[in-house]
């Protein structure tokens, strides 16, 4: 079924009786070409592209709960592609790029909404190094901008610009950024997927891994065993989990991240905004409540929940910049687990197992990523080869030293 | 969370820092033939266990003693707290 204004104002003339569910629920087949592990965005976008661009369509995802019960429901919906070295910004640029024509792909209404991000600038350093970022991401094909300290306040006037200890000396812009409707992105790609021939089973638990010589036949669920000529793992928070059941270690640690929505205002902050000094960004839903998060807890986790420490220094990152920020009451908070990896940069690999394939090290940025990663994990699982933005997400990068740190502190997850 | 300092009593993990996993402490032999594969074993792959794990916290607000955790990665129940420094002693190391 087509959506589309005509759609709608038939149906309301007509009692809205003609809406049909937007996606089948099947029973698993014995056998597919190619499973896909976890229903969340990257899976979900996986079987999309399949199908749809790689004409794969004997394509089954498996997910344990319900799609978009996992981090795809639970972040701030932010998407940029402002990062600064090689094997990342091509990849998030072609993310970005994706984004912008994904509703008239998908036929559906994600709310991708390029409402522009702004990353404050606090001392000298950091305006050199947002310099170069800005750089390398207009030499990659993306757009940035850097504002002066009155652009920025002709914005964002109400900001705490003279604070004594981070005074707000700029900020580098991306226009282009902005922020998505994070439910309707895993909708929408469900929705497509499944009228392209892909069976989306819910309630369906991956237990296990068949394999024999070193080969994946199939994978155990909690609704029996079912066969595949190719496996492929995007579970996100649970990677370590689920590759344990094919015996592998990975460079991940599962931390929990959470995020907070306060009361509905009237409209006050229209883009995204990020303290350079401490660690927060917020955002205002089209509802009205602010949108905003910090650091992740820093501890191994797999409950969806934090605790009150990151809760008190996230309010203080807000005091910090958006002092107007303490008026406003928190309404409900929640966490998500982070597949964090050990150079904070994502994997898109095959493993040793033959017809085995990994998705996963998404760190708290994975959301922007979402088409991209189903992309190129499509590509990968469709070809055999690594699509040509995503060819640096390796695993054998750690052994050969050819990491992707962003921030430069090394194998130390909680602090990417 | 709060964890029971061996030698200070109960404390907020707030006053800590947070390492990771406990096999940290056993650094490999870098004469080892398999050093290079040992290294990268030890430096950048995880267990990443859903349930009991033993990781390492520093009390970067307190003593500065390194602690050796036993914790549940799914309910944050922690059921043991060592010094690093006894555990490390009970391998028969830095005596
Ligand atoms: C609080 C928070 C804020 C965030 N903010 C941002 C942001 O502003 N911008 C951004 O770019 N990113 C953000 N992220 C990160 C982003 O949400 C994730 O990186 C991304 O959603 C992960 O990919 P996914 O959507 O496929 O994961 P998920 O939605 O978690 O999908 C994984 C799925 O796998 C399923 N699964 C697990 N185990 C099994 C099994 N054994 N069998 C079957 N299925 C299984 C799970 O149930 C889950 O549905 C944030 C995350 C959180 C938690």
């Amino acid at each position: 079924m087509n959506y589309s204004g005509f759609k709608v104002i038939k149906e309301a003339l007509t009692g809205h009786k003609g809406w049909k569910p937007a996606w089948r629920d099947p029973e698993p087949k014995p056998y597919y070409d190619i499973v896909v592990i976890g229903g969340g965005g990257h899976g979900l976008a996986t079987a999309h592209y399949l199908a749809k661009v790689f004409g794969r369509r004997n394509v089954a995802v498996i997910e344990k709960g319900w799609i978009g019960g996992g981090n795809v429901g639970r972040n701030t919906t932010i998407i940029r592609s402002n990062y600064l070295l090689d094997g990342n910004e091509p990849f998030y640029e072609f993310s970005l790029k994706l984004w912008e024509g994904l509703e008239q792909d998908l036929n559906y209404n994600a709310m991708v909404s390029q409402r522009g991000i702004i990353n404050l600038i606090h001392s000298d350093a950091q305006r050199d190094a947002f310099v170069r970022r800005g750089n390398a991401m207009i030499l990659n094909g993306a757009d940035a901008e850097l504002l002066s300290e009155a652009a920025v306040r002709a914005e964002y006037p109400y900001l705490n610009f003279d604070d004594a200890r981070f005074p707000i000396k700029g900020g580098l812009a991306q226009r282009r950024g902005g922020t998505v409707r994070h439910d309707a992105v895993a909708w929408g790609f469900a929705r497509s997927a499944d009228s392209n021939g892909v069976d989306i089973i819910q309630n369906c638990e991956v237990t296990g891994f068949h394999t024999r010589k070193g080969k994946c036949l199939g994978v155990e669920t909690t609704r029996g065993f079912i066969g595949a000529g190719k496996v492929g793992c995007a579970v996100a928070g649970n990677s370590g989990k689920v590759m344990a059941m094919a015996d592998m270690r990975l460079p991940i640690e599962s931390h929990v991240l959470q995020a907070f929505v306060s009361e509905g205002l009237k409209p006050v902050l229209p883009g995204v905004i990020t303290f350079g000094a401490g660690h927060f960004y917020v955002s205002q839903s089209d509802k009205g409540g602010l949108v905003f998060g910090g650091d992740i807890d820093g501890y191994n986790s797999y409950a969806q929940r934090g605790n009150l420490p990151v809760v008190e220094d996230v309010c203080e990152g807000g005091m910090a910049i958006m002092p107007m920020i303490g008026r406003a009451r928190l309404l409900r908070m929640w966490g998500g687990i982070m597949d964090m990896s050990m150079d904070g940069s994502p994997i898109i690999d095959q493993t040793d197992i033959s017809g085995l394939f990994f998705n996963g090290g998404w760190c708290y940025g994975g959301f922007k990523a979402t088409p991209a990663s189903g992309y190129c994990f499509a590509h990968l699982l469709a070809t055999g080869t690594p699509h040509p933005v995503a060819t640096a997400y390796r695993f054998d990068r750690f052994k050969t030293g050819h990491m992707i740190d962003e921030k430069g502190v090394g194998a130390q997850p909680n602090l990417h | 969370m709060i964890i029971n300092h061996p030698l200070l009593g109960p404390r907020d993990s707030a006053e800590f820092v947070y390492l990771g996993d406990a096999n940290l402490m056993e650094r490999p032999n870098w004469q080892s033939d398999t050093a290079p594969q040992d290294f990268y074993d030890y430096a950048y792959l995880r267990a990443n266990p859903a349930g009991t794990h033993r990781e390492l916290w520093f009390h970067e607000g307190g003593d500065r003693s390194w602690l050796v955790v036993t914790r549940n990665t799914v309910t944050h129940e922690i059921s043991k707290v060592e010094l690093a420094r006894d555990v490390a002693r009970a391998k028969g190391r830095s005596k």
